[in-house]
């Protein structure tokens, strides 16, 4: 009764494959005769454990997952080394390299994915390689052995773990990554942020944002080229840019192919003899690049392969990386968008990050660092599509808070802590003393923060604070200082302070640190963080375009219909023939509807074409004009009259000192947009005294005046001091924009400004500290080092080109003629 | 450019956090965002309040800023966030080996 077996081939003897065979053995040993075909010379290892191989945590013997008595004892042949190259469907066989040829009844196709290789000069150096199996690793053993440098292509999963491997192995190694933030696939960006950092302590060089140009060598492989010119010296390079599904042997076969192998949800593909399984498959639109969806895929196969139907139905995927002792976790999706919510929590100083993405009170996604043992339960959530309604509160203290039961009602549990218990670790202020103090009159959180300073550092036991005061006070409570916006409980005073005590220097680092409840920010403090960074860290830190308003991005005014208008710099209000005409073929170059003088004594033209900019920009640079930052929160204008050199009243040449003083000042990024004006005599024809910072000649010196507004509510200016020469002047002009940059709050202006802090309080700084009035003058003029740089001059230069031009076009109207 | 779905780009020419426009002639162009997670989605780049230009905002989260008087519209839905009633259509986007593309039907559609 023995029935003739059916011959199952299968190509490929990886992870996909030999799992299938293995669930098929599971249900019925005798079904089949099995074949398998391996290009590599090995018997089935587990890829992912290649890792730990690099890093020398394991051998290769350990990591084979069926050694040879396996095959032997299931009687399967396994012909390894010898890569299929042809399947012919029509005969049911397939061909190997070798030119062995056997039969089939029913074929599976488990051929993974190949590395994908980036075009670049030099790719096929010897030295370059990927990370993909055992040959890729003995490189990379053979490449550290000999010592050097390398460099990994790539900061995903992948690259990191080659990158660790080779560090552990002794290289020097320095990823290169195209993207802002590391792994940003499955991390966000604060997430990403932690991990870079944390690999740069441990010594690797990490370049966000780096464009590979090209690979270097003689021969052999010496560098990689940056785009920006820069060359990575070395001698090995590692690219692990993303793999695509290995389709080519199915394609030739004339199997419907798209991302990947098309299989349906029995893994059949669209021949019915033949089946497709792993990484090289795409089913419902998905390909996968991780094993758990596998083993989901070789259980439905399986089952069709004895003639049950199971099905498969697709995957949800989770990552964690096990690059030693960093726990980074992901899992769904967290993009946010349509009706999610993000739970997050930022614990900055045990370096843990977790946010929780919720939608219609589902977990949807999560992203986990530092601390990770609550993957599994959010994975579980989020498989399971549990409702979270009930736990949502405690949701984000992970598993064992959340089931706690008897601590559902955190101001129940704030309630129960004991007075000794610490609520401000930083200042070390227990329950008694915060109690205390609110007893005594501290009844909000600005007070409680002065007079016992919990919650008045790291911030992150604001909410505990907040829940005292309620408890306290009841329904007394008054409302909290001004928060910056709604993604932080700080305000803009306790920030910026912050940033310069802690040093801190990029926008995620602020706001991991600071506990922010978003994961990037809003259009309030994203812009309000840039300048607060930019003005900290003159020269050193690199500026986020995408947290700058429109006008500031684009250096031009977006007016109502989407076009823009341009204001060049016209120096003191100064112009000749040369820039009037330059002025004049613009306008009618490209056919600009309206010129107007501004307010500030400079030409606006209007009507211009985003795409058009940067040749607007170009065409008056020519002309020896910069930018006007007619648009930024920046220093405007320094208005002037004609002063002593033409005027019969004049005292001082005020149009000389405004040239001067723009020289100074331009380019200059502050907390509102700035103007100056410089009048020659108590006429006042510059209208100094509304301006920010004014200065009106008299016979004996110059009148300083500051803190002027023209604007919805008009405010004369106060006097500040005199001085008695242009220099003095400066230096002072210098010092009081210095102490604006450094201590007003994101849009305010010097007027609110000056009214919020006392114009006493100024005087005190610049008029009678001379020393202090030093130092903020240096301040002020050693960041305009890196500040005075026409932007539009890179852009007309080609720098960021594609921000004009729009990506594709389409012509609606051609395609309705072609559809019909 | 043939079939349902029209090939844009690469998604790497969108900046994080920012966006790209699609011309299209004779109608609104259409805007492309890239999130901090860098998902992809696209609006008809016309904001319902008074038009503004959407790809000239200020990407958050799951939503853009109007540069005109910021008013925040969900890239998944177009629908505008907080208090504001309004909303701008929205087009499919899928993004297959790297490349964006956009639903063809959907375009015309808003285009329209
Ligand atoms: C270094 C590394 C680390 C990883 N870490 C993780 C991890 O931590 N977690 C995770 O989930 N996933 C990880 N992965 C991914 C995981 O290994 C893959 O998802 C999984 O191996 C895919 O299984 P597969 O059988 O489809 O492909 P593979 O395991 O790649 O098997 C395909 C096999 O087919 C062979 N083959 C190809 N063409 C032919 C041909 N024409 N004839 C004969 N044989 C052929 C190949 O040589 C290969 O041996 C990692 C991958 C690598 C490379
Ligand atoms: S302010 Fe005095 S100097 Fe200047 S233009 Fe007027 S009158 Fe002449
Ligand atoms: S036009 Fe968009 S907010 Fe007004």
């Amino acid at each position: 009764m023995t029935q003739p077996q059916e011959h199952l081939v299968v190509i490929g003897n990886g992870m996909a494959g030999c799992r299938a065979v293995e669930e098929l053995i599971a249900r019925d040993p005798a079904r089949y005769r099995v074949t398998i075909f391996g290009a590599e010379p090995h018997v089935n290892y587990n890829r992912i454990m290649l890792s730990p191989v690099l890093a020398g945590e394991k051998t290769f013997e350990q990591i084979v997952i069926n050694d040879a008595a396996w095959y032997a004892d299931n009687g399967i042949e396994l012909v390894s080394g010898d890569p299929v190259r042809a399947i012919d469907r029509a005969a049911r066989t397939v061909t190997a390299r070798s030119g062995r040829t056997v039969g089939y009844d029913r074929l599976l196709i488990a051929t993974g994915s190949d590395p994908f290789i980036i075009p670049v000069p030099g790719k096929d150096l010897p030295g370059v390689i990927s990370f993909r199996d055992m040959a890729d690793v003995d490189h990379m053993l053979a490449a550290a052995d000999a010592g050097g440098d390398a460099v990994v292509i790539g900061g995903g999963l992948l690259g990191l773990e080659a990158a660790h491997g080779l560090t552990l192995r002794g290289m020097k190694v320095t990823v290169i990554h195209l993207m802002p933030t590391l792994m940003e696939r499955q991390l966000d960006e604060a997430a990403g942020w932690l991990l870079k950092q944390a690999l740069e302590a441990r010594g690797q060089t990490i370049l966000t944002e780096a464009h590979t140009a090209g690979i270097v060598g003689d021969g052999r492989v010496e560098g990689v080229a940056l785009k920006d010119g820069t060359v990575i010296p070395a001698s090995l390079v590692v690219m692990a840019v993303g793999i695509r599904p290995s389709v080519a042997l199915a394609r030739d076969a004339g199997l419907a192919i798209g991302r990947g192998i098309k299989v349906d949800d029995h893994m059949v593909t669209s021949d019915p003899a033949i089946l497709a399984v792993g990484e090289c498959v795409e089913h419902d639109g998905n390909v996968y690049g991780l094993v758990a969806p596998l083993w989901d895929m070789c259980r439905a196969l399986a089952d069709g392969l004895v003639g049950r139907h199971s099905g498969y139905r697709g995957s949800v995927t989770s990552t964690k990386l096990k690059v030693a002792g960093l726990d980074v976790f992901s899992a769904g999706d967290f993009s946010g968008g349509d009706g999610a919510e993000d739970i997050v929590l930022r614990d900055a100083s045990r370096g843990v990050y977790k946010r929780v993405v919720v939608r219609g009170d589902k977990v949807v996604g999560a992203v986990l660092y530092g601390d990770t043992t609550d993957g599994g339960w959010y994975f579980d959530l989020l498989k399971r599509g549990e409702d979270v309604a009930p736990i949502r509160d405690m949701l984000i203290f992970g598993q064992s808070f959340a089931s706690g039961g008897g601590a559902a009602d955190p101001k129940a549990a704030v309630a129960a802590l004991s007075d000794t218990a610490e609520i401000c670790g930083c200042n070390g202020v227990t329950k008694g003393q915060v109690v205390g103090c609110i007893a005594k009159g501290a009844h909000s959180l600005d007070a409680v923060r002065t007079t016992c300073k919990a919650s008045a550092s790291c911030g992150s036991c604001t909410g505990l604070v907040e829940t005292l005061l309620a408890l306290t006070l009841g329904d007394e409570v008054q409302a909290g200082p001004k928060t910056m916006c709604k993604c932080t409980s700080f305000g803009h005073d306790d920030v910026r302070r912050e940033i310069v005590a802690q040093g801190m220097r990029s926008i995620p680092e602020v706001m991991q640190k600071l506990h922010w409840s978003t994961p990037d920010g809003c259009s309030s403090c994203r812009p309000a963080l840039n300048y607060y960074l930019l003005c900290a860290l003159p020269g050193d830190y690199k500026d986020d375009q995408q947290s700058r308003f429109v006008n500031e991005r684009m250096h031009a005014n977006i007016q109502k219909d989407g076009t823009y208008s341009v204001v060049p710099r016209m120096w003191g209000g100064l112009t000749s023939p040369r820039e009037l005409r330059a002025i004049a073929d613009v306008v009618e170059k490209f056919d600009a509807p309206m010129v107007k003088v501004t307010g500030g004594q400079r030409l606006d033209i209007f009507g211009i074409k985003k795409e058009d900019l940067p040749a607007v920009w170009a065409d008056l640079n020519a002309a020896g004009m910069v930018s006007g930052h007619a648009y930024g929160k920046s220093l405007r204008t320094v208005k002037t009259c004609v002063g002593s050199e033409w005027c019969r009243f004049g005292t001082q040449d005020s149009t000389g000192l405004g040239v001067k003083i723009e020289r100074m000042t331009w380019g200059s990024w502050m907390p509102h947009k700035f103007k100056i004006a410089v009048s020659g005599c108590p006429r006042n024809c510059a209208e100094a005294t509304i301006k920010d910072f004014g200065v009106v000649c008299v016979d004996s010196g110059y009148e300083l005046h500051v803190g002027g507004n023209g604007g919805i509510k008009v405010r004369a200016t106060d006097f500040l001091c005199k001085v008695a020469t242009e220099a003095e002047a400066m230096h002072h002009c210098a010092a009081f924009i210095q102490l604006y940059r450094e201590q007003a709050r994101y849009l305010e202006r010097t007027a609110p400004w000056i009214e919020r802090v006392g114009v006493a309080y100024i005087r005190e700084r610049i008029a009678d500290d001379a020393e202090g009035r030093d130092a903020l003058a240096e301040r002020f003029l050693f960041s305009q080092r890196f500040m005075q740089d026409d932007p539009w001059a890179a852009r007309a230069g080609g720098e960021e080109r594609e921000q004009h031009a729009p990506m594709a076009v389409f012509t609606p109207l051609d395609n309705v003629r072609e559809m019909a | 450019m043939t079939g349902e779905w029209l090939d844009i780009g690469w998604v790497d020419e969108i900046p994080v956090r920012g966006s790209r426009t699609v011309q299209v002639t004779g109608g609104d162009d259409i805007a492309l965002f890239r999130t901090g997670e860098g998902k992809v989605f696209a609006l008809l780049d016309r904001c319902p309040h008074k038009h503004g230009r959407l790809s000239q905002g200020i990407v958050h989260g799951g939503a853009v800023a109007c540069p005109l008087h910021n008013w925040r519209i969900s890239l998944t839905t177009g629908e505008a966030l907080g208090g504001d009633k309004g909303c701008t259509p929205v087009i499919p986007v899928k993004i297959t080996g790297g490349r964006v593309l956009i639903c063809r039907t959907g375009a015309l559609q808003a285009a329209a």
